[in-house]
């Protein structure tokens, strides 16, 4: 077990320096949210006006927004560190030590998640500064920030999933569209019941994504929702471990050991 | 030059349409955007003084149209930033005799590029059950205005390109576009936005190409010189900042 | 450490891939303990794979082998924990220093911090990177790289070292600067070396036996100066000044030695049965026979001869054949 946690531990600590020395990767992952953010909530406010529509400011209904969007570029981040691993040969490397394939695959995606905590971090100070009024108080700011980090541990598990099929980096990032179609095709901008098209109503509904953001967002306009809260730590829970296991399981052909 | 130009746009628009990873984001990106505003936000339209007769889906369709317009124009600078990586560009700098020619033939594959979204995003917005009642005319002044913003995110991103030579200039080539396309009229028109994005959108020459482009589908043709007295020149000055880019290229060799 | 602990024992190694070439074809050899063994052959002979399969990274399809006295097969693990590998693919991560790369590799391993430290700095004095140490590997030289490289895969302080391809890229201070730390490791700390390489001078220089491969198969194995005698003698090639002095140089090499193809078209040559020793016999030949030289050669046989000789082609201009390393999915 000291040894597994240890191994865990040492990918791990590989997998945050790695994404810390990349400033020029992790600057957008955090600048590019907000912006939509900016843009979103200015842009759509008078959605406020609808009938139906919380009685809350349309800044606060969009601020679970840039939270979710980071869960995007965790997928890329973990996705693509892992496709040049198996591209360079740096898994053969790893390959010829004791490390399993389980092991390996969690402290990958310690990267994304700590990228994460400190986009999370940075939403949260931008938030108390545009003057946001989260619902579920001191402590809601802080289970918003957990539940972040899940959905980034989550997506960078879809990430990693999609590296160890395709073995290459451009398929990371082909799978990029995909996962904006998921995050779009949503109630990122307005209620579910305020969907106006059917089918879009009914997909958005079917979309994990949007329960997710609905856990977020109900910290933000609601305050303790339990249900919500189970249902988003819930599904990241389900998505990381449902990646993780695919994951594995397809190591098993790129951690080829006798 | 023509053929140098020709060569150029054959080999951008031959790339583009046989290489998947270019072709899926240039597609699917625009039509995730469309799908998601007009489907997922069509109930905006029920906001009061929501003054647009041509319905929701016309309305986001010509955001859409512009929006993949600029940045797959940009897409083409990122394909300059690559070329100048891997040393073609020297080679295409090396063999042709009126060096404009290249930029103009890039110009010319990104409108080529385009113009494969644009049909596809179309077909798209038509089942969508979009409303056209512009006139021939009307729509060839929306393609018009479509073609200056394409042109102006191409010669930004290539004078970008041509001046940094390297893929990691990426972001500056698409962040301000970004910024351009999102502070207008994105979501509702112009008179209902408030605050800074007002500010901001009064002063953003996209908002007059939007809202003119708008205008023309609907079949009510609303300030559409204003659009191109503020679109052409746009595209001729991003065009001459891509000469002079190209021109500090061929100098480094 | 016990010597007989430090072989490899391969008999008739196999490794087909699904609808696809053997890339190893059946191969059988023995490497002694603290013996640098060269493995020498063009791209695609399948040198690569069987390092793979030896190092456990690929299992074989046929055939078994036992590394430091473990089944590759059935003792993976314990293979791994005696074996250190440089393979093909230098394989660093470009965001990491040299030391970290250590404290990875060596926390993996499961190394206590002390012994950590201690390995890692001895290593990377020894291989000289100690001032580059807490430098990103992304900065370094293809050189550095290797040594790097070289000195990850002496951390574990294997027993058996694979080496594939160690100085494919160097320039060459780099290249003899491996080669001298390759030889110590074998001499002083006796330890085994399997060396792939497409480098004629290096399995010369290096190796104590040297076995080539060709499609999957070895087709010779000695040392150096077995496999160059078995080709036959050493040829000595005069070429005249005057063309028309050609006849009279061949008249005069005939009586040395055994008149043979010439590898100019200008010279003439003969076998030397007696080799180098002959070579003043030849000169007072060409000399009585009044004939002004303008180049004298003596041609050793090289390994590159000894392939020749029994695949029909040269190894420095061998076909590049894509060796299909990893299994296709």
């Amino acid at each position: 077990m000291r040894a597994t946690l240890d191994q865990i531990g040492s990918i791990a600590r590989r997998s945050i320096v790695r994404t810390l020395r990349q400033p020029g990767a992790l600057a957008p992952t955090i600048i590019f949210p907000l912006m939509l953010f900016a843009v979103y909530s200015a842009g759509a406010e008078t959605a406020e006006k609808l009938p139906g529509f919380p009685d809350v400011d349309y800044t606060e209904f969009a601020f679970a927004v840039p939270f979710m969007h980071v869960a995007l570029f965790a997928t890329g981040i973990a996705g693509t560190d892992m496709a040049r691993d198996i591209e360079s040969g740096f898994l053969q490397r790893l390959a010829l030590t004791p490390i399993g394939g389980v092991s390996l695959l969690i402290g990958q995606v310690a990267g994304a998640a700590v990228m994460g905590l400190i986009a999370a971090s940075a939403y949260v100070v931008t938030g108390l500064i545009v003057g946001v009024d989260v619902a579920a108080g001191i402590g809601g700011w802080v289970i918003l920030i957990a539940l972040s980090v899940c959905i980034s541990f989550a997506f960078a598990g879809l990430g990693l999933a999609i590296a160890v099929h395709a073995g290459n980096a451009e398929a990371v990032q082909g799978a990029f569209p995909l996962l904006f179609a998921t995050f779009f095709l949503s109630s990122f901008a307005l209620p579910r019941p305020l969907i106006e098209v059917d089918w879009f109503r009914a997909v958005a509904t079917a979309n994990p994504v949007s329960y997710l953001l609905e856990g977020e967002r109900s910290l933000i306009i609601v305050g303790w929702d339990a249900p919500a809260l189970a249902l988003g730590f819930g599904l990241s829970a389900l998505i990381a471990g449902l990646a993780l296991m695919i994951s594995a399981r397809l190591l098993r052909t790129r951690l080829v050991r006798t | 030059m023509v053929s140098v130009g020709l060569a150029v746009a054959w080999r951008t628009i031959y790339n583009a349409l046989t290489n998947r990873a270019f072709l899926v984001p240039q597609i699917a990106f625009p039509l995730f955007f469309f799908t998601a505003f007009a489907g997922g936000l069509s109930s905006l339209s029920k906001v009061p003084n929501f003054d647009y007769p041509g319905g929701y889906t016309a309305f986001q369709y010509c955001f859409v149209l512009l929006q993949s317009a600029a940045i797959g124009g940009v897409f083409t600078g990122f394909s300059i930033a690559r070329d100048f990586e891997s040393g073609f560009s020297r080679r295409l700098l090396l063999a042709a005799p009126h060096r404009s020619a290249i930029a103009f033939g890039y110009a010319l594959g990104a409108l080529g590029r385009a113009s494969v979204t644009w049909v596809a995003l179309t077909v798209v917005a038509l089942a969508f059950g979009m409303e056209v009642s512009g006139s021939g005319i009307d729509l060839f002044g929306l393609a018009l205005i479509a073609l200056c913003a394409n042109v102006a995110g191409a010669f930004w991103a290539m004078g970008i390109a041509f001046r940094f030579r390297t893929i990691q200039a990426a972001p500056l080539m698409q962040v301000p576009v970004f910024l351009l396309l999102f502070l207008s009229p994105v979501f509702v028109p112009y008179e209902l936005l408030r605050g800074w994005i007002e500010t901001a959108a009064g002063l953003n020459p996209t908002t007059y190409a939007l809202e003119a482009a708008r205008s023309l589908i609907a079949g009510s043709p609303e300030e559409v010189g204003l659009a191109f007295a503020v679109m052409v020149p746009l595209a001729a000055a991003a065009a001459a900042w891509a000469l002079l880019g190209l021109r500090r290229a061929a100098r480094a060799g | 450490m016990r010597a007989a602990d430090n072989s490899i024992e391969v008999e008739g190694l196999v490794r087909a891939f699904k609808n696809g070439p053997r890339a190893v074809d059946g191969i059988d050899l023995r490497v002694e303990p603290g013996e640098i063994y060269g493995f020498l052959g063009p791209n695609g002979a399948g040198k690569s794979t069987t390092v793979m399969m030896l190092t456990t990274l690929l299992p074989p399809t046929g055939g078994t082998a036992r590394v430091a006295g473990f089944d590759i097969v059935r003792e993976g693990p314990k293979v791994r924990r005696v074996i250190g590998a440089a393979l093909q693919e230098v394989a660093l991560d470009p965001y990491l220093t040299g030391r970290e790369h250590f404290r990875l590799q060596a926390s993996l391993l499961g190394l206590s911090r002390a012994e950590r430290t201690r390995r890692g700095q001895a290593l990377l004095e020894r291989v000289g990177l100690i001032e580059a140490a807490d430098r990103k590997t992304g900065g370094y030289s293809g050189g550095m790289k290797r040594r790097l490289d070289l000195a990850l895969a002496l951390l574990g302080e294997p027993r058996v070292l694979f080496l594939d391809e160690p100085t494919t890229g160097l320039d060459p201070q780099s290249r003899s600067a491996l080669w001298e730390e390759v030889a110590r490791l074998a001499r002083e700390d006796g330890v085994t070396v399997f060396l792939t390489t497409q480098y004629l001078e290096e399995a010369d220089v290096l190796a104590r036996r040297v076995a080539i491969i060709d499609n999957g198969r070895i087709v010779a194995e000695g040392t150096p100066a077995e496999l160059k005698a078995g080709i036959g003698d050493p040829t000595v090639e005069a070429v005249p000044h005057d063309p028309a002095q050609r006849a009279a140089a061949a008249e005069a090499l005939a009586t040395i030695g055994t008149p043979c193809a010439a590898p100019s078209e200008l010279g003439v040559s003969v076998r030397l049965r007696g080799g180098a020793a002959d070579l003043p016999a030849v000169v007072r030949a060409l000399d009585g026979a009044g004939v002004r030289l303008a180049q004298l050669h003596l041609h050793e046989p090289s390994l590159d001869d000894v392939f020749l000789a029994k695949t029909g082609r040269s190894l420095e201009g061998a076909a590049d054949g894509a060796e299909p390393v990893n299994p296709p999915r």
